[in-house]
């Protein structure tokens, strides 16, 4: 089973820790990598933007509204993600443990009920 | 058949022998199954150019054979003070050959059912290894990209490199009922699998059916191995009765019953008479029996469902799951009506196994559905919609919900 384990950014919290602790956060991520990989675990990651880079789209081809900034103001936003694809949610939590900095910006975890692109399911090539 | 399905599938059922045939020989299962693997490759090219050798099974052992050499070679260059580590060359192996190839499918089955492995792990080695899968088709059936798929096999193998045969000593019983637990599991991924039928997929229901049948021809006289055969075939056996043409899932009560493959319902029942007159009962022969009850039935509402009852407290007395109690409340819901089934439902609704399940709702729903309390079905079926992790399911359910609706002029 996949699950999205999904980083919440809390900027006030962010920008309360130490230099160091920052950097011990952002560079474990490669760690963690690193780990998940070698399980035969990892399907993909991402980091997303600040939500101020966000733009929210309403409406119809042809009557179409853009706002800028996020869809709702929030103090915690997504961060980034991770896709495992592991034997159990309980393994699923265990893998979220191990997201560097969790003390600080807890992670969510939720299952993946439908998979499509990145080339999965496409012809062997030979 | 085209040709080259002709050699794949020849590959394919030839697959656990040649690895058979190493490993018993050799020993040091991981390398031996990387041998085995470039020789199926050297046949997939070689075959449909040259044609099939005479012996293919003996072709394939002899080129795995030649790969193995090379791969030792290599890895003794790269380690050479593991010298304890080399391959026992085990020169009393009989010699391999096509008229009487050893089938060790049930010992490739038990080793790729270690202990020491995950479930997904197990699976995927399952696969390649008895199956004769490649790494890409394996990923594609799971949806993980190919370098996820090739980590978790080649962990795997690492887990368990220098196994032989003869691990699976005392534990024997215990590895025999995880392997079919595989294979039940790599049958159920293909049977729910949300994204329909795929050229570019690997069938893994019929994958699953092909090795349990097999398994069953070895072993004729175990009951659960039949049972389990007779499961997946009578479960299969709904499959294109299962949704309409847009994809909608029906229950079974909705299916065309002129749509079930009645030939593999007919085997799936006579193996399973001859299996239950033999005994003894498992839970799989039990499963069995209860889908072979649904199947009999020429109308649903010819359903048996008192025999379901009973199979179904058979099935309790055996098993520790909450599972099997919720679907004996259904049953119990449609034999004696639906406060019954409540009542049993009642019993179970607060396992902590169940916390995070939809079906709970889902059965409640159902029985309050016939009770007549539409407003308290819905909110059930919502509340199980919301929590299903199974697309068309979720689905199913909101339609359900929706037709639960009190019609405008009811609202308060």
């Amino acid at each position: 089973m996949k699950y999205l384990l999904i980083i919440q950014m809390n900027p006030e919290v962010w920008e309360s820790l130490s230099e160091a602790e920052r950097a011990e956060i952002a560079g474990g991520q490669e760690g963690f990598m690193e780990a998940i990989t070698a399980t035969g675990e990892m399907v993909g990651t991402h980091a997303l933007a600040d939500p101020s880079q966000s733009a929210v789209v309403r409406g119809r081809p042809g009557a179409v509204t853009v706002t800028d900034g996020p869809f709702l103001e929030a103090k915690e936003y997504m961060g980034g993600f991770y896709v495992v694809d592991c034997e159990s949610r309980e393994r699923a939590h265990e893998l979220a443990a191990m997201i560097p900095g969790t003390d600080h910006l807890p992670v969510e975890v939720r299952p993946v009920i439908f998979t499509g692109g990145y080339g999965l399911g496409e012809p062997d090539t030979p | 058949m085209t040709a080259d399905r002709v050699v794949e599938d020849l590959l394919r059922s030839s697959a656990p022998q040649v690895l058979g045939a190493l490993v018993r020989r050799h020993g040091r299962f991981a390398l031996c199954e990387d041998a085995v693997q470039e020789a199926l490759l050297a046949a997939a090219t070689a075959w449909p150019r040259d044609g099939v050798p005479a012996e293919p099974v003996g072709w394939l052992v002899t080129v795995a054979g030649r790969r193995l050499t090379d791969l030792q070679r290599t890895e003794h260059a790269r380690r050479r003070r593991e010298d304890a580590l080399a391959a026992r060359d085990r020169g009393d192996a009989p010699p391999v050959t096509d008229a009487d190839p050893a089938d060790d499918t049930l010992e490739l089955l038990l080793l790729c059912a270690h202990p020491a492995l995950s479930e997904p792990s197990r699976i995927a080695l399952t696969l390649r290894a008895v199956g004769g899968l490649r790494t890409g088709e394996i990923a594609r059936a799971f949806l993980v990209p190919e370098p996820t798929m090739a980590q978790r096999i080649s962990r795997a193998k690492a887990t368990i490199a220098d196994a032989g045969f003869e691990g699976a000593g005392a534990d024997r019983d215990e590895r025999l009922a995880t392997a079919l637990h595989v294979l039940y599991v790599v049958f159920d991924e293909g049977y729910t699998a949300t994204a329909g039928p795929s050229l570019t997929r690997v069938d893994l229901t019929a994958e699953a059916i092909r090795l349990v049948r097999r398994l069953h021809r070895l072993l004729p006289g175990d009951a659960e191995i039949a049972g389990l055969l007779a499961l997946m075939l009578l479960t299969d056996a709904r499959r294109d009765a299962r949704v309409d043409p847009d994809g909608r899932m029906l229950t079974t009560a909705e299916q065309d019953r002129a749509r079930w493959d009645h030939a593999a319902i007919a085997e799936a029942t006579a193996l399973l008479e001859r299996t239950l007159a033999t005994g003894p009962l498992g839970p799989y022969q039990l499963q069995a029996a209860i889908a072979a009850v649904h199947a009999e039935a020429a109308t649903d509402a010819d359903t048996d469902w008192a025999q379901i009852v009973v199979l179904y407290d058979l099935l309790e007395a055996r098993s520790d799951n909450p599972v099997v109690t919720l679907n004996r409340a259904v049953a119990v819901g449609m034999a004696r009506g639906p406060r019954d089934g409540l009542e049993v439902l009642d019993t179970v609704a607060d396992d902590p196994r169940l916390r995070r399940s939809h079906r709970p709702d889902a059965v409640r729903a159902h029985l309050l559905d016939r009770l007549g309390e539409r407003a308290a079905a819905r909110e059930h079926y919502l509340r199980a919609a919301r929590a299903a992790l199974n697309q068309a399911e979720k689905r199913y359910l909101e339609e359900r919900a929706s037709r639960t609706s009190p019609p405008p002029g009811e609202l308060g």
